[in-house]
């Protein structure tokens, strides 16, 4: 019997999707829950696993092409299952939808939108996938179809997760950690292309061109910066950061210390976390802080949630995360979602100035620039070598004016100078 | 207890009597009132003696009249005494209800911290000892929606000692639960001396890693029973024992079920909107991708009251039987 899949919905916002990669030709065979299709959207990439097993009759939509969400994209030819009086199925309502791992992360974000992709399964499914298992099965790259349940009616439990994830880690983890690693020095990388040649659009490339354009063309930038004494700062991550890698395995950054001072500041100057739009400003409740993480070919903001809620050990083991992820392409559409305000540590690169580009739908983006020793005149007219570090922020003039932006980052500045060896993570 | 302290050996109404009378040695503020408490000694013969020793004007004999035994404390109390009001059981609480509610809980805050109300109320509560409509009932849920009152329910004399003397010596006002059927049926070792443990605290009084479960009071020796039988065919259950119901212990109980990943909430009391209902919105809010399983509650059915003849006593009351079945079939999940 056929069965026509539609386009799943991948996220409540989302009004299409583009077939990115038929992973079956037709007269494949696939299995139910078999991922078919990859589809990407202007947030993610995930595969569909298939919602019946059988044989692929027919491809409707080719590779590329992007149609509404319910559209046919492909009919299966169920086997040996029995008659369904609704022989339409939407492929979302098959199994959880994964994130795609393989695929370069993808498209670059920006604040409001998409909101979720883990889409449930069908209500009998559903019932099994516990949160935890799912949250597990993202974390460790384990496919939940393929993995057997030890529970009640063959409920897949969380340990099961885990123990799919360990017999499956020992040997291939190779693969992932070295992409993670070329990575690792912060640095952004690419590979240079054959001078003489065009390179095909990319859909993130695309995008990131589409928002660049957007942002630049509908938000009014303005543009300020001021330098930072961050002599004391240093001192005290310098102190902290041997025993902090050594707990956590993770290496402490200057980043974290940065986000919590731009936290702080918004909470202080809530306009500056707040979203343009012609009925009204809206001023954002929770602070949801992007980090732009730089990918081989991408560019991308996921995002710390809550960022007020965490300390600043908090915020380096959140923002270390997501990095991670980002760069090994396992973000999900929730982790790229409903940002409010960006940080971006261009230091990193050695740029001491820039002027970047708004985010869709947010009023401020902040840089870090690179920590340099500089000779400085303080107090009393001496002359000292000190930490010197610049931040720049790109505003939103339509939301805020100079005087609210110089205040806002007089308090940036005054909030890290403050900072010291006495503090605690 | 980081000190290795000397204690003694004694059941859940000694810890109770002990406290109390310290208190009245240590500080001639403490005062106790209450029906039947002087003369009489008190229907569970908690203060028995005291009236003797500590006088009439320490220990007063009050009128059956709740709202009153309650309303004279809390002028007390926001004058400078340190009353312990005593309901003779949680059932009769209800025409203090005003007093607590609209009167105690608020005063701190009414008065912008000017006035407190340092005033502990004991009582009784709780079922499984034939004490039908009258003398059985949990009172908990009635009052941990007022913010500015605390209420315990430790289960051990040594947390009932620690905590009946945090209470007393708290600024505001407490509600102070003891299960009755408690009362001689646990015994345990109580540190000697001035023992004070910190309110809002739960305790973890079983580790185990498949499954996190909470209660309080009679409930919390039922569950470890269970979950003691269960070890035996290697299942492992974590029990948290409350002993605060207000402030909760977030933490504790959301690092366990982080652990476990799951949870059972085991209570004496109605199920609807009872201790487990914010128990479990509270883990659903804060910990949900970590749970493997639903969130169970094993209470009291919501029928109006626990009945007379043993067999809709026995209906009302938790077994530890069900408990461990509960907990087999959460673990098994």
């Amino acid at each position: 019997m056929p069965t026509t899949i539609k386009m799943p919905q991948l996220g409540e916002t989302v009004t299409e999707g583009t077939v990115a990669q038929w992973l079956k030709k037709p007269g494949d065979r696939i299995e139910k829950y078999e991922a078919f299709v990859e589809v990407s959207t202007d947030k993610v990439n995930a595969e569909v696993p298939s919602p019946v097993s059988g044989i692929l009759r027919e491809i409707i939509v080719n590779e590329g092409e992007t149609v509404p969400t319910g559209a046919a994209i492909a009919v299966i030819e169920e086997s040996g299952a029995p008659a369904s009086p609704e022989p339409v199925a939407d492929a979302i309502m098959a199994a959880p939808v994964a994130p795609v791992h393989t695929a370069p992360a993808p498209a670059a974000a920006k604040g409001n939108g998409v909101s979720r992709v883990e889409a449930p399964s069908s209500v009998e499914t559903l019932r099994g996938v516990s949160p935890a298992v799912r949250k597990l099965a993202r974390e460790h790259n384990v496919d939940v179809a393929h993995v057997r349940g030890t529970g009640s009616n063959g409920r897949i439990t969380a340990q099961d997760i885990l123990d799919a994830s360990h017999s499956s880690s020992s040997a291939p983890a190779a693969a992932p950690r070295t992409a993670a690693a070329a990575a690792s020095d912060g640095r952004s990388s690419y590979t240079n292309p054959i001078p003489g040649t065009t390179i095909p659009l990319t859909q993130a490339r695309k995008i990131i061109a589409q928002r660049m354009v957007e942002s630049k063309h509908t938000a009014p930038h303005a543009w300020t910066m001021v330098e930072v004494d961050v002599t004391n700062l240093w001192t005290w991550r310098t102190r902290e950061k041997d025993a902090f890698e050594r707990e956590n395995g993770q290496k402490l950054t200057l980043l974290p210390f940065f986000m919590r001072a731009v936290i702080g500041s918004l909470s202080a100057y809530p306009l500056m976390n707040a979203s343009f739009s012609d009925t009204g400003i809206k001023v954002h409740k929770d602070i949801n802080v992007c980090i732009a993480v730089a990918l081989p070919d991408n560019l991308i903001l996921p995002v710390v949630r809550n960022a007020d809620k965490l300390s600043v050990k908090g915020l380096a083991l959140a923002a270390g995360s997501l990095i991670d992820r980002a760069r090994r392409g396992q973000l999900g559409a929730d982790d790229l979602a409903g940002g409010t305000f960006t940080v971006n540590n261009t230091g990193a690169n050695g740029s001491i100035l820039s002027a970047p580009i708004l985010p869709t739908g947010q009023t401020g983006i902040i840089t870090m620039e690179a920590v340099v020793k500089r000779p400085v005149v303080v107090t009393g007219d001496a002359i000292a070598i000190r930490a010197m570090m610049n931040v720049c922020l790109s505003l939103d003039h339509r939301v805020v004016d100079g005087g609210v932006a110089s205040a806002f980052l007089s308090d940036v500045k005054k909030r890290l100078e403050a900072m010291g060896p006495s503090g605690s993570l | 207890m980081a000190i290795a302290m000397q204690t003694r050996e004694m059941n859940n109404v000694e810890a109770v009597r002990e406290t109390l009378h310290d208190a009245l040695v240590r500080d001639d503020r403490v005062l106790i009132m209450g029906e039947d408490v002087g003369a009489r000694g008190n229907v569970f013969l908690i203060t028995k003696g005291f009236v003797e020793e500590f006088g009439p004007k320490r220990i007063i004999d009050t009128p059956l009249a709740e709202a009153s035994i309650v309303g004279i404390a809390i002028g007390m109390a926001m004058e400078g005494l340190r009353p312990i009001a005593e309901i003779q059981f949680a059932d009769f609480i209800y025409p203090a209800f005003n007093q607590i509610v609209g009167e105690a809980a608020k005063t701190r805050y009414r008065s912008n911290g000017d006035y407190t109300c340092p005033l502990v109320i004991r009582t009784p509560y709780g079922g499984g000892v034939r004490g039908a409509l009258s003398h059985s009932v949990s009172i908990e849920a009635l009052f941990y929606h007022v913010p500015g009152l605390k209420i315990l329910a430790p289960s051990t004399p040594a947390d009932i000692k620690g905590l009946l003397t945090a209470a007393i010596e708290d600024p505001d006002p407490v509600l102070f639960l003891e299960h009755k059927k408690t009362y001689r049926l646990v015994k345990g070792p109580v540190p000697e001396g001035r023992y004070v443990l910190p309110i809002g605290k739960a305790d973890v009084k079983k580790e185990g890693s498949q499954l996190t479960v909470v209660s309080y009071g009679l409930y919390v020796h039922q569950a470890l029973d269970a979950a003691r039988q269960l070890e035996t065919e290697d299942v492992s259950v974590e029990v948290i024992d409350l002993r605060s119901i207000r402030p909760m212990d977030r933490e504790t109980i959301l690092e366990s079920v982080r652990k476990t990943r799951k949870l059972l909430i085991i209570h004496e009391d109605n199920k609807f909107g009872g201790i487990g209902a914010e128990i479990a919105a509270m883990v659903a809010e804060e910990a949900l991708f970590d749970l493997d399983a639903p969130i169970k509650r094993l209470c009291g059915p919501d029928v109006p009251a626990m009945g007379y003849a043993i067999t809709l006593e026995e209906e009302f009351m938790i077994s530890t039987e069900r408990m461990r079945e509960a907990m087999r079939e959460l673990v098994n999940f």
